[in-house]
């Protein structure tokens, strides 16, 4: 039976963000031949059609307001359920980004059905759309289901494999305006201070360069950054570096923090707690970097060095450089 | 300034996981206080010893619940309630109705949670609470100051800072770096056995176990797949470097 799919397409950097792209691969998927729907917020939004078209998308609901341009919860869920009211979806797609994961659980309630969070592979068996989701950062997973209502889930960033785009598909915009109601404006926003403007985001990054207490001081992590530059990385830390002071907690990996699941994930002196391996052993290569032969992330990764991380990082910067010259 | 903290019991970080028929075994498992939602519990208590009133932790979750709310209490919470009946746990949209039935016949000014727990990670319960309630939610929040009836709240996205301010009552999650939770001291644990840990079933909060029957379903729970060791390479530690990237360039692909 064909399902019409509602997908929140987001953007980060003037681009729609790969999760949005790979949430409209999953809509391809469980539509089975029904109609795909993508939805935009913001003044910003109106070139992002052509790219949802391409991945997928049949229409475009461009929600322009400004009042859409800095998220608040209870005006994007607002703005949102405007969508839904129209398009009428059977099932409905969000990334797990800070926002999706934050305004899709009052959609949810709202509409008053399940939800199924942070998934990383959806199937279609039989009539039942089955949702794959990490348990305890990873350590275990569950497949759900829903019983009955509309389909509500959010998609893990970088684990669902983006289709290939079909630059001849176009897709119809609709254009609607909303207005915040007073309810929706109870919080204010006062200010935003930019601190990650560094680099590449986090939890979406195909690499991350990941720095624990062997980076010994502020300073010494901060050079984690060079490495991270050359490869077009995320930076990320474990808890210890956190604690230490030497990076702040937003780049935390593990249990408590963020769970990544990159193409390749270095380690440089984290020794491997089972919270910090929770949070990265689900990426797709694992590099260590650790002076003790003993650490357990080496039980887990899948090419290690033994020897100091300030002595290793120098020469993987020069051999990383030489490479990525050679084939630019 | 009367604070309701949602507490939920949580395996410590550092546990593996074992699975027995098909389900995630507790057997010899240590349990905390889910992380996220100690910054919660610390961040109440902190407000009252500021400004007075009075922490509740609230919670639905079987039995063994009692010895992360002991813990909270022993920091500093004034009293509990534990529903424990086992008729409505479900999924997070039976969580979700079931707190809020429960949140009602509270009076409260601030309603605090962890933005997730570490268990389910769904992040859903607080989102979900706000919208029966009807009352604003800003998540994972890092600073929170208070000012009359008016709130503002400092909240990490990806890194960044927002500022924002609302009007009490609100929810407000916890992230990481709120606050450093305190350590329960001796007297504080000898008072805490005394104090009123309420434990309620479904009849007594008036809520009927078909209404808030779990719209979702575990059909399967299974491992990763164990990873082996990889290769530890050899040799001077600068061909170790220029091995290394090659290897990731020829045999992983990733470069």
């Amino acid at each position: 039976m064909s399902k019409k799919v509602l997908v929140f397409a987001e953007g980060r950097e003037g681009r729609v963000r790969n999760v949005s792209l790979e949430a409209l691969t999953v809509a391809k998927k469980v539509a089975g031949g029904g109609e795909i729907v993508a939805t935009v917020f913001g003044t910003q939004t109106d070139s992002f059609v052509e790219s949802l078209a391409h991945h997928g998308a049949d229409k475009v609901y461009v929600v322009n307001s400004p009042s859409l341009d800095q998220y608040i919860a209870d005006i994007y869920k607002e703005a949102f359920m405007q969508v839904v009211e129209q398009v009428k979806p059977d099932v409905i797609l969000l990334g797990h980004t800070p926002n999706g994961r934050d305004v899709a659980p009052k959609i949810a309630q709202a509409l008053d059905i399940g939800m199924v969070s942070d998934n990383i592979a959806v199937d279609v068996l039989e009539d039942k759309i089955v949702f794959t989701r990490p348990i305890y950062a990873g350590k275990a997973f569950v497949k759900k289901i829903f019983n009955d209502g509309t389909i509500l889930a959010t998609i893990r960033p970088n684990n669902i494999p983006m289709g290939e785009p079909d630059e001849s598909r176009t897709a119809e915009k609709v254009d609607i305006s909303y207005t915040p109601s007073g309810n929706a404006l109870r919080v204010q926003i006062k200010d935003v201070i930019r601190k990650a403007s560094k680099g590449v985001d986090l939890s979406e990054a195909k690499i991350v360069v990941s720095g624990g207490r062997g980076s010994k001081s502020k300073e010494g992590f901060e050079k984690l950054y060079e490495l991270a530059d050359i490869l077009n990385a995320a930076v990320g830390a474990s808890r210890s570096a956190c604690d230490e002071g030497y990076a702040d907690y937003s780049l935390q990996v593990g249990q408590t923090g963020k769970v990544v699941t990159p193409d390749l994930y270095i380690a440089f002196g984290i020794s491997g707690a089972i919270q910090h391996l929770a949070g990265m052993s689900n990426a797709k290569v694992i590099v260590a970097v650790n002076k003790d032969a003993e650490a357990p992330i080496f039980q887990v990764s899948d090419y290690g060095i033994v020897g100091d991380m300030y002595e290793v990082l120098p020469l993987l910067m020069e051999e990383f450089k030489k490479l990525l010259s050679e084939s630019a | 300034m009367n604070i309701l903290v949602l507490l939920k019991q949580t395996f410590d970080t550092e546990e593996k996981i074992v699975l027995e028929n098909g389900k995630v075994s507790e057997e010899g498992v240590e349990f905390v206080i889910n992380p996220y939602d100690e910054y919660a519990v610390e961040e109440a208590i902190k407000i009252k010893e500021e400004l007075g009133g009075e922490v509740t932790t609230i919670s639905l979750g079987p039995d063994r619940f009692e010895s992360a709310i002991r813990t909270a209490l022993a920091m500093g919470v004034d009293k509990a309630i534990l529903v424990d009946d086992p008729d409505v746990f479900g999924d997070e949209y039976t969580a979700a109705k079931v707190l809020t039935e429960v949140i009602k016949d509270q009076t409260y000014d601030l309603i605090l949670a962890g933005y997730v727990a570490v268990d389910d990670a769904s992040g859903q319960v607080p989102q979900r609470i706000a919208d029966m309630l009807n009352i604003p939610i800003i998540s994972t929040a890092v600073k929170i100051e208070i000012d009359g009836s008016n709130i503002t709240v400092h909240r990490d996205v990806e890194g960044d800072t927002e500022i924002l301010e609302a009007p009490l009552p609100v929810i407000i999650t916890s992230q990481q770096g709120l606050n450093d939770p305190r350590y329960p001291s001796l007297p504080g644990i000898m008072k805490a056995k005394k104090k009123p840990l309420d434990r309620l079933s479904a009849d007594d909060i008036g809520v009927s176990p078909d209404e808030v029957k779990a719209k979702t379903e575990v059909i399967e729970t299974f491992l990763p797949p164990k990873k082996e060791a990889g290769r530890i390479l050899s040799g001077e530690i600068s061909d170790q470097g220029r091995e290394l990237v090659q290897l990731l360039r020829s045999e992983a692909k990733v470069i």
